[in-house]
């Protein structure tokens, strides 16, 4: 069903996700009104849309931090009640604990699925060593760059191994070179964990690099969702396929 | 080192003035000539120094003050995070505080002699009660201050309420409810004192109160020069702690960072200005 799986060999299944006719928001505000839609297990979805078009919302949904206001959201055939271990959420802000080295910000999954304080030590630190951040570990997070925020963040959502990772604009306060980086890093520390993947961004190139399926979000709805030629291949965008669907994308949301 | 001088100066000019005004009896509307000199408050301090009942006034007004405000201090902390956490403990406690909280914890005093069986509790009692509403005041708005995506972040790891309560609202409020304790230990002193010169039995307070009745100027002098070192000595306690367990502020001023600098590089890295940070950033975000 998706492209995937000759990326990543997933050592634990990946997990569904499916909305139906689910209204999204706050109660009397919906920012998203009548979505379907199925994220496949194992596949990485990106969301586009322009900003207040509800994309935040709808990974709060599916990170169950907000309830739907009519329609359904499951995980699995299950219906998504409230936040859970195996659904990490990584923020567009720095969420990172403030007073916790970046090594105790990855543990903290890890503690709170209970796992034993010396191993925990040992899965933070081969994340961090992963994720490039080594030599950071011991640092706070205000000691270190934007970047290297992002990246604990990373390493601290897949610290646990959760079957669902979603993202809300990752990389968006990063420049354009660090950017790019980070995106590789995504895909390379994804690699081997089967998650499936909710990867919201604004930015249309980001998105056809990353997904192997794409969502257009417009105002209050979901547009389409559109199969991605050769994701994750760097030299895929002079792909006519490709560039086709750059434009559609590009059209729809300026419509 | 020269700012140590420097404070150390300071104190030495005013006792300088005081003792200039006292032995010279400078009567120009301020009237000192009735005023006991430096060294009749240092002699007389040597007197109390040497007699046993110095230690004892000592050692209860701090078990007194101790013994209040650490009461204070885990129950306006949990009260506050109550109140700022659940609507109900907020519409139940809410009205009750506010009505409590204007009157001044001195004028409990009738109730403390109704209420306690001895002075000693009664005492703690009004401590207590002077040092909680600061705490309990500064703890709500921390709590209520704290970024929501550190909570949020906790919640979508799975963590329950007890886990974002010991990972999230409690370090995250902990600047907040120092500045609390930080106002809390010094009203605590006022209402121990005050509590003292009313109804107590020993104590700074209360032996501060008898050399004034038996017209022992000096005597009056060496209780509140020990009333303010007691009260310098506890307010830097609870100031220290409070900076160490909230090191990882990002705002590490300058002249805080000289202080720490020589006996923090070794364990931690040194507290660095925002220049040098932005500095630092730039080369590792190009390797990322």
């Amino acid at each position: 069903m998706t492209s995937s799986s000759d990326v990543r060999t997933p050592s634990r299944p990946g997990t569904g996700l499916t909305l139906r006719g689910a209204t999204l928001g706050r109660p009397g505000a919906p920012a998203l009104e009548g979505v379907d839609l199925d994220v496949a297990p194992g596949e990485i979805l990106t969301v586009v849309g322009p900003s207040g078009c509800g994309k935040s919302t709808l990974l709060r949904t599916l990170a169950g931090l907000l309830p739907t206001q009519a329609g359904s959201v499951e995980q699995d055939g299950r219906r998504i009640n409230g936040p859970a271990a195996d659904r990490a959420l990584v923020f567009q802000e720095d969420a990172l604990l403030p007073w916790r080295t970046l090594r105790a910000n990855v543990e903290l999954p890890l503690a709170v699925k209970g796992v034993p304080r010396g191993e925990r030590r040992a899965q933070a630190e081969a994340w961090l060593d992963r994720v490039g951040l080594a030599e950071r570990a011991r640092h706070l997070p205000h000691r270190v760059s934007g970047g290297q925020r992002q990246r604990a963040q990373l390493a601290r959502a897949l610290a646990a191994a959760p079957r669902v990772v979603l993202m809300d604009e990752p990389f968006g306060a990063l420049d354009a070179q660090t950017r790019a980086g980070m995106q590789d890093l995504l895909v390379e520390v994804l690699h081997g964990t089967g998650a499936t993947v909710v990867f919201v961004t604004h930015d249309v190139d980001e998105a056809l690099y990353l997904g192997d399926r794409v969502a257009l979000l417009g105002t209050g709805r979901l547009l389409s969702v559109r199969g991605v030629p050769r994701p994750r291949d760097r030299t895929a965008h002079d792909d006519p396929a490709r560039r086709v669907l750059r434009r559609d994308v590009l059209t729809s949301l300026g419509s | 080192m020269s700012r140590y001088a420097l404070r150390v100066a300071s104190l030495a000019a005013a006792l300088g003035l005081w003792q200039l005004l006292t032995g010279l009896k400078v009567d120009l509307w301020l009237r000192f000539s009735q005023f006991p000199t430096v060294v009749e408050v240092a002699r007389a301090f040597a007197g109390r120094l040497s007699g046993g009942d110095y230690w004892t006034d000592l050692t209860d007004s701090v078990t007194r003050i101790l013994a209040g405000f650490l009461l204070a201090a885990v129950l306006g902390v949990a009260t506050g995070v109550l109140v700022a956490r659940s609507r109900l403990a907020e519409d139940l406690l809410g009205p009750l505080l506010e009505v409590v909280r204007p009157i001044p914890a001195v004028a409990l005093v009738p109730v403390a002699i109704l209420l306690f069986p001895s002075n000693e509790q009664g005492i703690v009692f009004i401590t207590c009660t002077a040092a909680f509403f600061p705490v309990l005041v500064s703890t709500r708005h921390a709590v209520r201050a704290l970024t929501p995506v550190w909570e949020e972040a906790v919640r979508t790891m799975g963590g329950g309420r007890w886990r974002i309560l010991g990972s999230v609202v409690l370090p995250g409020a902990l600047p907040g409810i120092f500045g609390g304790l930080s106002v809390g230990i010094g009203v605590s002193w006022i209402c121990v004192i005050s509590a003292e010169m009313i109804s107590g039995q020993y104590g700074v307070g209360y032996r501060t109160w008898q050399a004034y009745t038996v017209v022992d100027y000096p005597g009056v002098f060496v209780g509140m020069v020990t009333i303010g070192v007691l009260g310098w000595v506890t307010s830097t306690a609870v100031e220290l702690l409070g900076r160490r367990l909230t090191r990882w502020l990002p705002r590490t001023t300058s002249y805080s960072a000289a202080d720490r600098v020589p006996r923090v590089r070794a364990t931690a890295p040194a507290p660095v200005e925002s220049s040098s940070e932005a500095m630092q950033e730039v080369p590792d975000d190009q390797l990322v």
